[in-house]
């Protein structure tokens, strides 16, 4: 008996199920009404706390929703609801990203066209959530002051695949001695044309121009059904 | 680190393909990648060869080719090779790069397959 060696083309995209599937879902979101926001960040970038505020003032005119990924614990979502919206934990385990299949089963209990905005803040980690698609209309990008100004250079790759990048923790900007305009420029370099925006979770600042710019990029997304919900 | 559950979903895209074609023994898979895809090179090699143990794919080459980032220049209005991942501009007039053509590939081009011949 021998063998025959041959060489056989199938040209097939390795994450082909998560991008049809993440297709699938921002059809769904768009058919909803829902707009959602993805954020992908370091560990302790001050991602939490960030959309803690932005879920409670959110909330005050919009009906809003959050999908948290974590490793293990539940400790922030239980900090999410206090902000009294609902709010739901995927647990990864040892997966350092949040994939398309997790979202559409997190979501299965859910009725999307009760929303305006759904939040998903991935897992913290700047490396892996970059490769997936989850059917968000934005992706953010979270960089805190105390990370330091060349953190784009070290991870151009999820610069590059997020439309909006965000420098948390500007209270602390003196005491680390941040060098603003130095981080808006590497950011730039990875991603010409970036949507830039500062702010602090903390003292509020830079909140109002965040929520401006979100609310605004709903209604240019989905016109027909950004209407006013108390 | 992602690459496992990468080369896991590589694995099983060619036992599909083997079972598609008899149960044909994959000898090696081809992958295109891009700097962009999110994925590291090394961590992938040695992620496909755990990914392999016990399968039809056992001892399976993983074959990379690397592909560059292609942008295009507005300025100059053709297409331009992107020399670094941490410098989105025109190599020739130094403008911004904003619409990336080519580098997110992480896709599998071809699969070597052994087939057993039944002598006559």
């Amino acid at each position: 008996m021998t063998t025959k060696p041959r060489i056989l083309e199938i040209r097939q995209k390795v994450l082909k199920q998560n991008d049809l599937l993440a297709r699938e879902l921002r059809q769904r979101f768009k058919d909803s009404g829902v707009f959602v926001v993805s954020l992908a960040s370091s560990p302790g970038s001050g991602k939490t706390a960030f959309l803690e505020k932005t879920l409670r003032t959110l909330s005050a005119t919009y009906r809003v929703a959050a999908l948290v990924g974590d490793l293990e614990t539940d400790n922030d979502a239980v900090r999410l609801a206090r902000a009294r919206v609902p709010v739901k934990q995927i647990t990864t385990g040892t997966l350092c990203h949040l994939e398309a299949a997790m979202i559409e089963r997190s979501l299965e209990d859910w009725q999307l066209d009760q929303l305006d905005f759904l939040f998903i803040e991935n897992v913290g980690n700047l490396v892996c959530p970059s490769s997936y698609d989850l059917g968000e209309n934005i992706r953010l990008v979270l960089l805190s002051v105390t990370e330091g100004e060349d953190k784009p250079l070290k991870y151009p790759t999820i610069f590059n695949t997020s439309d909006v990048a965000i420098i948390t923790k500007m209270d602390l900007a003196a005491a680390v001695e941040f060098d603003l305009p130095a981080a808006l420029a590497n950011i730039q370099r990875v991603r010409p044309g970036m949507e830039m925006l500062t702010l602090s979770s903390k003292n509020g600042a830079g909140m109002d121009t965040w929520l401006e710019f979100l609310t605004a990029a709903r209604l240019r997304d989905m016109p027909a059904t950004a209407t006013f919900h108390s | 680190m992602h690459e496992l559950s990468i080369a896991l979903s590589i694995v099983e895209m060619a036992e599909e393909e083997s079972e598609r074609q008899g149960g044909a023994r994959v000898t090696a898979v081809h992958l295109k990648l891009g700097p962009l895809s999110g994925v590291v090179k090394a961590a992938l090699e040695s992620a496909f060869g755990l990914a392999c143990e016990g399968t039809i794919l056992e001892g399976a080459r993983l074959q990379v080719e690397e592909v560059p980032i292609v942008g295009f220049c507005k300025r100059c209005h053709v297409e331009r090779t992107l020399p670094s991942m941490q410098w989105f501009v025109c190599p020739e007039c130094a403008g911004p790069i904003e619409d990336v053509l080519r580098g997110r590939e992480l896709e599998v081009i071809a699969l070597e397959l052994e087939e057993l011949e039944v002598p006559r």
